[in-house]
Formats: structure tokens, sequence, C-alpha cells
């Protein structure tokens, strides 16, 4: 064997790799020792847990990051179960031919590329005290004033953040499912209605497991991404609780180098969380999936 | 079973304008953020009960294209990083992709676990790690440093993208036309590219939208001197002035809009590159 054929696949992959050992792996892992306390630049060597101390336990920290712990778990699992039913009701909408579906199709996609910052603007624009919601009520008489509305952006149940997040991804994993559903025609259902299975039944029984794969791993992008997602949070979210990615932010911001490590330990611990969180997620729908 | 299809009963067209409706008020809330920017974006003076804004104004859009404002250097920022991460991340990942795509080697699952591992772990502790020591290399607050850091989400979805497309190709295309004299150059220019030419389109795509809505590594990495459109939005939002706010918004989406609806016809039903949307 020549020195390409032997040589050939690492030095395919090497370019790749390089810059996922270095950066990626590379930044998680120079990240993980600083919040650890080591920081040589500023003379400190030793390894300790202190960072993660303080936050899990301090009178100062604790508050912030459990109740921000908790804001972060209820956003992204609220964003992602019902960006996931929502999406797989929109597609078997848009699934069934009728006039105006490829237009439909479009306009239902439209917001793929839309950035989530912008996303954010949107629903601020569209629910806020005086947005275009609440002028809509005001104009039939149900507001008088923009405080008659409720708060649901900048509100500490983080209701707007959840908005925002359902409104990108309900097409984001709704295409998915589409091409899924559309790939698999219509034979199928024929086949389980001959055998006299009834509307609910060929859903149940005949779509859902084969639209369950996609569906699955479209919502574990969405989970993972809402989790650790900065923008949103940031531009829709109270003072207290904020997001732990918000929190991990402005204490690595702090002009005291010393709130650095804290910022790191927190997004150190995000990384973890939504690590562990995926592998069970995928664990649990293998085991679904192979049991339909 | 045949009469039942042939004239449709009165359950069924009921169920046929449900349809619609329900497909109307889905397109409908699906836009109605999109339309609130065109309402805030030429407004002035758009006083609370009023549902239509009373004073229709180019306000926003002259202080966009003013002389002091920054979102031209913010767009050309943008675009310079856009392209310039997605050239690169092509042609890194070109070469990983057609190893993925045609050939089988040991630890290749670890390999292809590796590299879709950053679509999974939040992008923030990546660049607080890689913010210290890029200080120390003078990668931090440049153009240089922050594109290395984008390219860490793109990658991702390039290699995913283009390996699919090797994972259909029949590489004795190429020994033919190496047979027939053809060099490796020629052979890659004639052969392979027109081949993988759709797959390096939707890889594009991604790594462009990826890297033009990156908000967070732009900020952390840029330290303030990188000021691409997103930042500048993200500024901008957390002021009062709506109507600028909205006009910077539908002049940083226009472009990708636009690329997507260029492309549309090399995207369908490839699910696992649209997994690249979730980034943005």
């Amino acid at each position: 064997m020549g020195f390409w054929e032997r040589w050939r696949i690492p030095i395919m992959l090497a370019p790749t790799m390089a810059v996922i050992i270095f950066l990626f792996i590379g930044g998680l892992t120079y990240g993980s020792l600083v919040s650890l306390g080591w920081q040589p630049i500023i003379g400190r060597t030793e390894i300790s847990l202190q960072a993660y101390e303080n936050i899990i336990f301090s009178e100062q920290y604790a508050s912030v990051f459990w109740q921000g712990l908790l804001l972060t778990i209820w956003v992204s699992f609220a964003s992602t179960f019902l960006s996931a039913v929502l999406a797989l009701a929109t597609a078997l909408l848009l699934r069934r031919s009728f006039f105006g579906k490829r237009l439909a199709t479009f306009l239902y996609q439209l917001n793929l590329p839309v950035p989530h910052v912008v996303a954010a603007i949107g629903i601020l624009f569209l629910f806020s005290q005086s947005g275009l919601i609440s002028r809509t009520g005001a104009q039939i008489g149900i507001f008088g004033y923009p405080s008659d509305f409720p708060v649901l952006v900048r509100d500490k149940f983080g209701i707007g953040i959840i908005l925002s997040f359902v409104w990108k991804e309900v097409p984001f994993v709704g295409v998915i499912v589409l091409a899924v559903l559309q790939s698999l025609g219509v034979d199928y259902e024929d086949l389980a209605r001959s055998l006299g299975a009834n509307r609910w039944q060929r859903f149940r029984y005949v779509i859902l497991p084969l639209v369950m794969p996609g569906l699955l791993s479209g919502s574990i992008l969405v989970f993972a991404f809402t989790f650790g997602s900065f923008e949103v949070p940031a531009i829709l979210g109270v003072r207290f609780p904020r997001t732990l990615t918000v929190t991990a932010v402005r204490f690595f911001r702090d002009p005291d180098l010393n709130a650095r490590t804290e910022g790191m330990a927190i997004s150190i611990i995000i990384s973890i969380i939504v690590f562990f969180l995926v592998l069970g997620y995928m664990w649990l729908s293998r085991r679904t999936i192979r049991k339909d | 079973m045949a009469p039942v299809s042939s004239r449709p009963t009165a359950r069924k067209r009921l169920a046929r304008v449900l349809h619609y409706c329900a497909v109307v008020l889905l397109i409908f809330l699906l836009l109605t953020p999109l339309i609130a920017f065109f309402f805030n974006a030429f407004s002035f003076r758009w006083f609370y009960p009023q549902l239509f804004p009373k004073e229709i104004s180019l306000r926003a859009w002259e202080s966009i294209v003013a002389a002091n404002s920054k979102v031209p250097e913010a767009l050309l920022s943008s675009t310079i990083l856009a392209v310039g991460v997605t050239f690169s991340s092509v042609i890194i990942g070109l070469p990983a992709a057609r190893a993925l795509g045609l050939y089988s080697f040991r630890g290749k699952r670890v390999i292809e676990f590796l590299i879709i591992s950053p679509t999974i772990v939040p992008g923030i502790a990546v660049a607080m790690g890689l913010n210290i020591n890029f200080i120390r290399w003078g990668l931090s607050g440049n153009m240089l440093g922050v594109g290395l850091v984008h390219l860490v989400p793109v990658m991702p979805y390039v290699v995913l993208t283009l390996s699919g497309v090797f994972a259909n190709y029949n590489p004795e295309y190429e020994q033919q036309a190496r047979s027939l004299g053809a060099g490796v150059l020629a052979t890659f220019w004639h052969v392979t590219l027109p081949a993988i030419f759709p797959g390096i389109v939707v890889a594009s795509l991604f790594a462009y939208l990826i890297s033009w809505s990156q908000y967070i590594l732009t900020f952390l990495i840029g330290a303030g001197q990188v000021i691409t459109m997103p930042v500048l939005l993200f500024s901008t939002a957390s002021g009062s002035n709506n109507a600028l706010t909205a006009a910077m918004s539908l002049v940083f989406v226009a472009p990708s809009i636009l690329i997507l609806i260029l492309t549309a016809r090399y995207l369908s039903g490839k699910s696992s590159a649209i997994g690249g949307f979730g980034q943005l």
C-alpha cells in the first residue's frame, strides 16, 4: 500500500478536524480550565471548584443561578414541546393537496432565514403593551390604555421568549417533517385505510411512527439551541430572573476579572446540562421509535 | 367507494373550507411579525391607539443612508465575513465530506460525532474559552479572529450537506477522465465539481446564513471592534427608536430572504441540510 492510499483519509479529514479540535474542543477545554480558576494571565494557576461553589451555594449568586436555571429549563422545554406539536400539525395541514399549496408552503418557509435577533424584535413589535396586537384590541375597544394589555414580553415567565422561539422553530421543524411526509406518498395510508383504519388510527399507527425520527431530530436541535441562546432572552427577558446564558455573558463581560471565572463556570454548566439532556433525549427517543 | 369521490358531500366541502381557514390563519400568524417591521419602519409619531401610522415617514431610512450612519460599514463587515467564512468552510470541508461520504474506515463514527457536536454544545462556552487566548494571539477584535470562530457553528452543516452529496457520487467517472488524460485539476473542474455543485450551493447557503446571523460569537470575539449588522442591530434594539430598529432589521434580513429564494430549487427535500436553519 502506497503512502497516498494509507494516509488519504487522515489527510482529507485534517483541515476540518483542525477546526474542530483547535477551535471547538480547544475553546471548551480552555474554558473549563478557566472555570476551575486557572488564569495564568493574572497569576492564578491553582485548580479549584471555587467558582462552581460560589454559583451554586453562595448568597451572592445562588438565587441568580437557580432561578435562572429554572427559567432556562422552562423556556427551552416549553418552546421545544410547542414547536414540535405545532410543526407536526401545520405540516399535516400543508401536506394535503389544495389550490395555492405552493404559495402557502413558500410563505410557511419565509421566516427560516430570519435571524433570532430579528425574530425577538418582531415579537416585541407585536406583543409589547403598545404593540400591534394591543393597538388592534384598542381599535375594537377591548383596551383603553397600553397598560390594559397583559405583559407578554419582558415578563418574568419568559412568555415573550417562548413566543419568539415558537414562531422561529415551527416552520423549521415543520419543513423537516414535511420533507418526510412528502417522500412517503399516500401508499401506506391507503393500505391502512383499506384495512379499515380510521383517521386517528392512520395518524397514530402509520404517520406518527414514520415522521417521528425527523420530528425528534429537529426538536433536539431546537432544544439545544434554545437552551444556549443569548439574543432572544437578552432582548425579551427581565432583570430577574435572567436565563443562564444572559447571566454568563454579563459575568464574563464584568470589568472585575474574577467574575469572568463565574461566567465561564455557568457556560460550562450550560454545556454539560445540554449535553446530558440531549443524550438522554436521544436514548429515550430511540427506545420509543423501536417500540413503535 | 367511487361515487363518494366523484360528488363531494356537504361534509367534505365543510372540511375543505375549514382546511383553507386553518392554512390562511397559519400563514397570517407566521407573517404578522414580519408585517410589523414594515409598520414600524415607515412610522413617525405613531401614537397608541392608532393601528396604522397616521404619518408615513422615511426618517428611519434617511438616517440609515446618512453620512454618519454605521449601517453601510456594518453591512460591509458582515458581507466580507460571510463571504470569507463561506469560501473557507467549503474548501476546508470538501475533502472531509468526500472521505465521509465515499469511504468507510475505522473510527468513522467518532469523527462524525465530533464534527456534528458543535451543533449541540452552545457557542458561548466555546467563544468564552477562545476569547482569552485570542486576545493573546492578536485574534481578538479583528475580522480574522471573528471569522475563525464563525467556522465552529458552520463546519458541521457544510460537511453534513456535502457528505450527503458524496454518498450518492460515483468516483469512477474521475478515473475514466484521468485515464483519458485529464489532469487532477481538469478532472475536478469538469467532472467532480458539476456533479457536486447542487450540494455546494446548499452548503454555501448555510455557511453564509449562519455567519451573517451570528451575534454572540461576534460580540465575544469582536470585543466591540468588529461591528457587523447583528451587533449594530442588537445595540439599536436596546434603544427606543423603533422605526430605526425596524428599518435596520429589514435591511439585515433582505439579502438572506433573497438568497433563499434564489437557491430554493436546490434545497427541496434535503432534510439533513435544513438543520442549518436552526442555528441562525
